[in-house]
C-alpha cells in the first residue's frame, strides 16, 4: 500500500483511516454491533477455516458494499432488502465456487456456513446503515475495516479453541508430545459449541474492561 | 416415529441455535423481554415451516443436479442458483408475515419493531434451507427438521429471555454487563442441551 497511500493523500485521510481502524476495537461488528456471531462461533474449531472464512466474508463485504453504494440512488427503498440480498446472494455463489474450485477441503469443512455468509448480518447492516448513505470509496473501506474487525475475533477465538481443543495451531502440533506424555490432555470442551461462547464473553469482559467507554449502562 | 426422532433431535440434541450456533443476531438483539422473544420465536417457527418444503420443492424440480429432466434437460446442474433462490423464497415469504401481522397484531408489530425484516437474514431460516439440501432429507423429513429447528429456537430464545429479565437484579462486574453475561449465559446453556445428546427414539 505504500506507494499507493502518497499518490492518494486524500483518498487516505484521517477520516478514511478511521474508517478502518473504529470497526477493529471501538466498535467491532462482533462485540458491539452484535452482528455477524452466527459464522464467527460455527467457524472457530480450528484456525484454517477461520482464515479462509474470514477471506471470504471480506471479499463478499467489500464488493456488496461498493455495488450497493454504487447503486444507493437508484433502489427504490421499499424493495431494497431484496435487492441487497441479491446483490450479496450473487457474490457469496461467486465466492462458494471459487472456494469449491480451488479450496476443496476447507470448502467441505465449512460446508453451509459459506452460504449463510447471505445472512450474515454484517453484510447487509452495513450494507443498511453504511453504503446506502455514502460513496463507493468511504463503503469500501468500511467494508474493509468491517471484514477485519470479524477476522480479528475469529482469529482470536479460533487460537485458543485450537490450542486447547486440539493441540495445534494451523494444524502443526504446538503442545509437544512430552506434554501429553506427562499426562496433560487436550480440553475436549473447547471443540464443542459452549466453549465458543464462554471466549467470545471472556473477550467481551476483556474488551470492555481495557476501554471502560465500552461499558453497557443499563 | 423416525419424523417424531428428526423433531426431538432438531430441538434438543442438535439445537439449532445453541449447537449450530444459527440465528444467533436476533437471538441475542430480541432477548430482553420473554413477550417479544415468544413472538419472534413464534414468527421464527411460522416462517421455518412454510420455507423450507417450498425451498425442498424448488430445489427437488428445479436447480438440483438432474432434476430438469422432467423438461427434458437432464445434464443441466443449477445447484449453484440455491442461494439466490432460497434467499429470495424466504425474503418474499417474511415480507408476507410481515403484512399479516401488521394487520392483525398491531401491539406485536410495534413490539418486533426493526427485527421482523431481520427475520430474512435470520441465519436459522436460511440454514434450515441449506441443511436439509446437505443431508439429503426427503419432503416430509425435511418439514419434520424444520419444525424441530422452529420450536428449537423459539424455547432457546424465551428460555434466554426469562433469564435476562432475572439477570437485572443481579450484581454483574460492570465491562461484563450487558452482552458479555448474555454470551456467557447462553454458553451455559449449551452445555445444559448437550446432556440431551444421544437421544434417539
Amino acid at each position: 500500500m505504500g506507494d499507493e497511500t502518497k499518490e492518494r493523500e486524500l483518498l487516505f485521510g484521517k477520516k478514511q483511516k478511521k474508517l478502518i481502524t473504529d470497526p477493529l476495537w471501538d466498535n467491532n461488528p462482533i462485540t458491539l454491533q452484535v452482528l455477524g456471531i452466527c459464522s464467527a462461533l460455527a467457524v472457530t474449531t480450528k484456525l484454517i477455516p477461520a482464515l479462509v472464512m474470514t477471506g471470504a466474508l471480506v471479499f463478499v463485504l467489500v464488493f456488496s458494499n461498493l455495488f450497493i453504494s454504487l447503486l444507493r440512488n437508484y433502489i427504490p427503498s421499499k424493495i431494497r432488502i431484496i435487492v441487497e440480498l441479491s446483490i450479496v446472494a450473487s457474490l457469496v455463489i461467486v465466492t462458494d465456487q471459487v472456494l469449491k474450485a480451488f479450496m476443496w477441503d476447507q470448502s467441505k469443512l465449512l460446508s453451509v456456513f459459506v452460504g449463510l455468509i447471505i445472512t450474515n448480518c454484517i453484510v447487509l447492516g452495513r450494507a443498511e446503515a453504511f453504503a446506502l448513505a455514502n460513496g463507493p470509496w468511504k463503503s469500501i473501506l468500511d467494508g474493509l475495516g468491517n471484514g477485519l474487525g470479524y477476522g480479528f475475533i475469529l482469529v482470536v477465538v479460533g487460537f485458543f479453541r485450537e490450542l486447547f481443543g486440539f493441540g495445534t495451531l494451523m494444524d502443526i502440533q504446538i503442545i509437544p508430545q512430552a506434554m501429553y506424555d506427562l499426562g496433560y490432555k487436550n480440553n475436549g470442551l473447547m471443540v464443542l459449541a459452549p466453549a465458543a461462547f464462554f471466549l467470545v464473553g471472556i473477550f467481551i469482559w476483556v474488551q470492555r474492561h481495557l476501554s471502560k467507554k465500552l461499558v453497557e449502562e443499563e | 416415529m423416525e419424523y417424531v426422532n428428526i423433531i426431538i433431535k432438531a430441538i434438543f440434541v442438535e439445537n439449532i441455535l445453541l449447537s449450530l450456533f444459527l440465528g444467533m443476531c436476533s437471538f441475542l438483539a430480541v432477548s430482553q423481554k420473554v413477550k417479544t422473544a415468544t413472538g419472534l420465536g413464534i414468527a421464527v417457527i411460522f416462517v421455518l415451516i412454510c420455507t423450507a418444503p417450498l425451498n425442498w420443492l424448488i430445489n427437488y424440480y428445479f436447480l438440483a443436479n438432474g432434476a430438469l429432466a422432467w423438461a427434458g434437460l437432464p445434464d443441466i446442474d443449477l445447484s449453484f442458483l440455491q442461494f439466490v433462490s432460497f434467499i429470495a423464497v424466504i425474503a418474499a415469504f417474511v415480507q408476507l408475515v410481515e403484512m399479516i401481522i401488521d394487520k392483525f397484531s398491531q401491539p406485536l408489530y410495534n413490539a418486533l419493531g426493526i427485527y421482523l425484516p431481520l427475520i430474512a437474514v435470520n441465519c436459522a431460516i436460511l440454514g434450515v434451507s441449506l441443511f436439509m439440501v446437505k443431508r439429503d432429507y426427503s419432503l416430509g423429513e425435511s418439514t419434520a427438521f424444520a419444525v424441530g429447528s422452529g420450536i428449537g429456537w423459539a424455547l432457546a430464545i424465551i428460555a434466554l429471555a426469562a433469564i435476562r429479565q432475572k439477570l437485572k437484579y443481579s450484581n454483574i462486574p460492570p465491562a461484563l454487563k450487558g452482552l458479555g453475561i448474555t454470551f456467557i449465559v447462553t454458553g451455559l446453556m449449551a452445555m445444559g442441551f448437550m446432556c440431551f445428546a444421544g437421544i434417539t427414539l
